[in-house]
């Protein structure tokens, strides 16, 4: 009864703030891919300034919520979403909404690192032209360094900013790909198992750069390592066959989980 | 483990791979590898043996072709009568036929008639282009090269025997005799017959080059190439990027695959009901030819193109949609810059295979005797695949040559563009 009670006064806590708090809001989120139905009325808010991992066995539709967040599902046929899913409080899906703008607000970094292959400079300069954002030489010059020095990248490839991106290792190709992505100056990046490609190493750097991101940007990351999101993320939402079993602070996800599915994958028990 | 531990543990297992049995199996094995390989070398060995045949007959009855019996003549125009201002105006035939009288003087009458037929009919104008090319000559001595006829050029090149009794044989004594006599007096070589490539078609060999086939094949190519590049292209894209998968995109993607293997003459067909019938084009235009062409080259173009920008990986076109590029963006920034090389190998071979087409040009009516090249693509001109038709239809013996010459000249074409293809592919082209 207690706890209960607690548990009442916590959401509408939880719903006052939301306005100033929650970045991006799924509400009532389902997604079709064709007659099979991949995600089952996923509420997930996704907070500002915070990285939110999203966990789950193989299958349980973290990449297919993910891409829902920038619409990259449009480009798949037959995908269709139901719900909605609003980004500062505006629908994304709505008639109106650009995707080309939302795509530049929300960025995306993918599982393989996929630079284009075209130089490390033309890579970053590659978005911030198509926007508009910069103009002349000196404009590209700073944007390109900017990224580079945010993604940790610069003094490692400083030298050959003209040599093609995809001369760099998996783990530097990665972070030229985050980097691509914070040209366009983004509000939320989302991430895909970004560092399942990457040696321990790689993965290090990546993740100590997703924490410094964070102040900047609101982060979504999806992985399969429990130690990642634990040492990533603030927040954690466990999906199971379609379905948001749960979502709470890392801490307590990770110490004192409030499901039983989500405890047996977190011990391993499944997945 | 050591080795010995594991042999052990499959002793345990059951497994002895060292009996009889175990390595006869292996044994077995090998010899199955080793057949597989000798049959793929004998295949090739039979292709590159056919291949040599081809080559090699072609050569060997064509490389007579490549160059053309001439007499050497020196003419004194200062004493002829030629008006400077109107040089087309003199009496030529007359001139060349002093100028040859002068080589064997006091010959009878019936042998001098026997004498001028060894020499090609259109000596005169041949001297006439000369002097109204370089005016010049009219002031003196000079030398002009005048082509023996068909029958003399096969006799010294030993393709006219003269054991065979005369009533056989197209050059008779006489004509044998005299042409000992030039070769005596050295006025007859045999150069490099640049006459081959730089002549049009003519009813004598001699004379009959492959300016204007050429020609013709290349503004074929061209107007071909012009249409079936940047359509299919476009329509590549449109089905591989844009269209929706549904029954009737569907539906033109098997009639697209099905017109791929249509045979050429169809096309041909249609492009005389279509072009020539309806719209009332001229014929044996490389205009309506390049037509043709193109609607044979399309859909393999269309074909090879959407397997290039298949081929592209999806991780490509997502990292521009992920930061926002638009489709039309992340198509011609990034997809289809990396599937460019193959296209254009693609195209290259497709119209490699245009070049050496030779049924629909024959319907359109590309297989007309003209004497001159095509200066465009209205004028009516001849194709190489359609000349070699013409030439090996035709009945004079200097002919024979000359198709295999011009069969050789063609697959030179076709050797040169697959070679610039195969090195836009080497130097290009990504692999993923
Ligand atoms: N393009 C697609 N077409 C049809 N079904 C799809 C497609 N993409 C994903 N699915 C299905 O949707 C479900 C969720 O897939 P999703 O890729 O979101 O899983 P995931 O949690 O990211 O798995 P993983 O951890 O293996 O990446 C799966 O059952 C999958 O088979
Ligand atoms: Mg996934």
């Amino acid at each position: 009864m207690n706890i209960m009670s607690e548990a009442a006064v916590e959401k509408a806590l939880e719903q006052k703030m939301s306005d100033a708090h929650f970045k991006m809001v799924g509400k009532d989120v389902s997604v079709y891919y064709g007659e099979k139905r991949a995600l089952f009325d996923v509420n997930l808010n996704v907070r500002k300034n915070t990285v939110t991992a999203l966990i789950g066995p193989s299958g349980c539709g973290k990449s297919t919520f993910l891409r829902t967040l920038n619409r990259m599902n449009d480009t798949i046929e037959g995908c269709r979403v139901t719900g909605s899913i609003t980004l500062d409080n505006a629908d994304v899906y709505d008639q109106s909404v650009d995707v080309v703008e939302l795509r530049a607000r929300v960025g995306m970094v993918f599982q393989k690192p996929n630079p284009f292959p075209k130089s490390i400079y033309e890579n970053i300069a590659y978005g911030p032209r198509i926007h508009g954002l910069a103009r002349s030489k000196a404009d590209f010059d700073e944007v390109v360094e900017n990224s580079l020095q945010k993604a940790g990248l610069f003094n490692e490839v400083k030298d050959r900013l003209h040599e093609p991106g995809t001369g760099l290792s998996g783990g530097q190709q990665q972070r030229l790909c985050i980097a691509r992505a914070i040209a366009v100056g983004p509000e939320v990046i989302l991430m895909d198992e970004p560092c399942s490609a990457l040696d321990p190493i790689a993965t290090a750097k990546v993740e100590e750069l997703i924490h410094e991101l964070r102040t900047n940007f609101t982060i979504v990351i999806v992985t399969h390592s429990m130690q990642q999101a634990a040492r990533v993320s603030q927040r954690t939402a466990m999906f199971h066959l379609g379905n948001l079993v749960e979502e709470n602070d890392t801490d307590k996800m990770f110490t004192n989980p409030d499901d039983q599915r989500t405890q047996d994958y977190i011990m391993g028990r499944f997945g | 483990m050591s080795s010995a531990a594991v042999t052990e543990t499959m002793r345990n297992a059951g497994v002895n791979w060292h009996s009889d049995e175990m390595k006869a199996r292996r044994k077995a094995r090998y010899a199955a590898d080793r057949r597989l390989q000798i049959y793929g070398m004998i295949a090739i060995a039979f292709a590159l043996g056919f291949l040599a045949i081809l080559v090699g007959s072609l050569t060997f009855t064509g490389y007579k072709a490549f160059t053309q019996t001439v007499a050497t003549v020196e003419i004194d125009l200062s004493q002829a009568k030629v008006d400077p201002a109107n040089i087309g105006e003199a009496d030529w035939r007359g001139i060349v036929r002093n100028a040859l009288r002068a080589q064997l003087p006091d010959l009878s009458r019936s042998d001098e008639r026997k004498f001028f037929e060894m020499f090609t009919s259109s000596g005169q104008f041949l001297v006439r282009d000369a002097v109204v090319a370089d005016p010049g000559r009219l002031k003196g001595v000079s030398s002009f090269t005048i082509p023996m006829a068909d029958p003399v050029d096969q006799l010294a090149k030993g393709e006219i025997r003269r054991d065979v009794p005369e009533s056989q044989r197209r050059v008779n004594d006489t004509q044998i005799g005299l042409y000992d006599q030039l070769v005596q007096k050295g006025i007859i070589s045999t150069p490099f017959n640049w006459g081959l490539f730089f002549n049009a078609d003519s009813r004598f060999p001699e004379l009959a080059g492959l300016a204007g086939a050429i020609s013709g094949s290349f503004w074929s190519l061209l107007v071909c190439f012009a249409i079936s590049f940047p359509i299919g292209i476009a329509a590549a894209i449109y089905l591989e990027e844009f269209a929706p998968k549904n029954r009737l995109t569907d539906l033109i993607e098997v009639n697209i695959n099905n017109l791929a293997a249509v045979p050429s003459v169809v096309f041909g067909l249609l492009g005389l009901a279509v072009f020539l019938g309806w719209l009332g084009l001229p014929r044996s235009a490389p205009l309506v030819g390049g037509f043709v062409l193109a609607l044979m080259t399309l859909p393999t173009l269309i074909i090879v193109t959407r397997v290039s920008l298949k081929s592209v990986p999806s991780s490509i076109r997502e990292a521009a949609l992920g930061i926002g590029a638009s489709k039309h963006e992340a198509i011609f920034h990034h997809i289809l810059p990396l599937a460019m090389p193959t296209v254009m190998t693609g195209s290259i071979i497709s119209l490699a295979r245009a070049l050496g087409e030779t049924a629909p040009l024959l319907l359109i009516g590309m297989n007309a005797f003209i004497t001159s090249p095509p200066d465009g693509v209205f004028a009516a001109s001849t194709a190489l695949p359609t000349q070699i038709y013409i030439w090996a239809d035709s009945p004079e013996r200097g002919f024979v040559s000359r198709t295999s010459a011009a069969i050789l000249v063609l697959l030179a074409f076709l050797v040169l563009m697959n070679g610039i293809a195969i090195f836009l592919r080497q130097r290009f082209e990504r692999r993923w």
